[in-house]
């Protein structure tokens, strides 16, 4: 398999979660789609490494899911807090900071 | 050769279905389930990439624990159908488009990159490649620094976690505030102290707290 295979199906992966966080208005499925983009990430990564045959990418692709996992857990914290205050758990009503 | 093809594009049918769902799908759980099966296809994809150590860690780690804590929060949440309409008319339709920009723009990039390695197969990489052990090595190696950043940056994401999603005076209604004193461990605290602050408000909230952070820290 060439790896172009790789990097084009990391490409369409990256552009469906983009298109999701612009277009859901839920946090909890924005931050789904955030994921989405990281994984497209690792596949660029993982494809990369091969292609090089270094295993360097496979150390980043193991950091980039680290930093996921601190984001999931920031931002799960977060609508937790939100839910815990009665807000609107909807991206759009959020908007007490828009000035 | 053929079995590799075939394999590549069964999983990655998979890893776009997946994450197709997860943009499409209304209700915030099946979105959650969709990922999880996005996750698995990649594992397999992650396999074909000779990527042994982070196929697994993508399933045990993400697809395992970071997926059960999405189900939990959107069972505590409650996943509310959220309607798909537009609520902000015109505006709302720029989303796919810039997507879908952004996806040609990629493309353009990838089908036009000089880099030689990209349209190849890949080097033949010795049997090893991609096990725990070279993992392993090259983090205590080459990458030492960014290993400890990493766990520096877990533990600063959980005791964020913690501070973000405790419990506060004042903003609980009175039931949950009466039942978290009842549920806390007598001695803990000064009861005195409480009472007092109980008067003055503010201040208060932050001394039980402190208190039950002490108490859970001490049993956990």
């Amino acid at each position: 398999m060439s790896m172009t295979w790789f990097v084009v199906l990391s490409a369409f992966i990256f552009c469906i979660g983009a298109a999701g966080i612009l277009t859901r208005r839920n946090p909890l499925v924005i931050l789904l789609c955030l994921e989405l983009m990281l994984n497209a990430g690792n596949v660029a990564l993982l494809a990369f490494a091969r292609a090089h045959g270094d295993g360097a990418g496979q150390v980043f692709a193991l950091v980039v899911i680290a930093i996921a996992a601190c984001e999931v857990v920031i931002g799960l914290g977060l609508i937790v807090a939100m839910y815990r205050r009665k807000l609107p758990i909807d991206a759009d009503e959020m908007s007490e900071l828009r000035g | 050769m053929l079995f590799e093809q075939i394999l590549f594009f069964l999983a990655a049918a998979g890893a776009l279905g997946g994450a197709l769902g997860v943009v499409v799908l209304r209700n915030p759980f099946f979105s959650v389930l969709a990922l999880v099966g996005h996750l698995l296809a990649l594992a397999v994809l992650f396999l074909l990439l000779r990527a042994e150590f982070v196929a697994a860690a993508q399933v045990v780690v993400y697809a395992g624990a970071v997926m059960v804590l999405y189900v939990f929060v959107v069972a505590y949440v409650g996943g509310s159908e959220e309607p798909l309409g537009p609520s902000l008319g015109a505006v709302r339709a720029l989303g796919p488009m810039l997507a879908a920009a952004l996806l040609a723009e990629i493309a353009i990039a990838t089908i036009g990159t000089g880099l030689k390695a990209v349209g190849s197969r890949g080097p033949e990489v010795a049997a090893g490649f991609g096990s725990p052990q070279a993992i392993g090595a090259l983090f205590m190696e080459r990458f030492l620094v960014a290993f400890e950043a990493a766990s520096y940056l877990l533990l600063l994401a959980a005791v964020a976690a913690v501070v973000l999603a405790r419990r506060r005076r004042g903003l609980e209604d009175a039931g949950g505030e009466r039942m978290y004193q009842v549920g806390r461990r007598p001695g803990t605290g000064p009861q005195a102290t409480d009472r007092s602050s109980d008067e003055q408000g503010g201040y208060g909230g932050r001394a039980i707290d402190k208190s039950a952070a002490r108490a859970s820290g001490g049993s956990a």
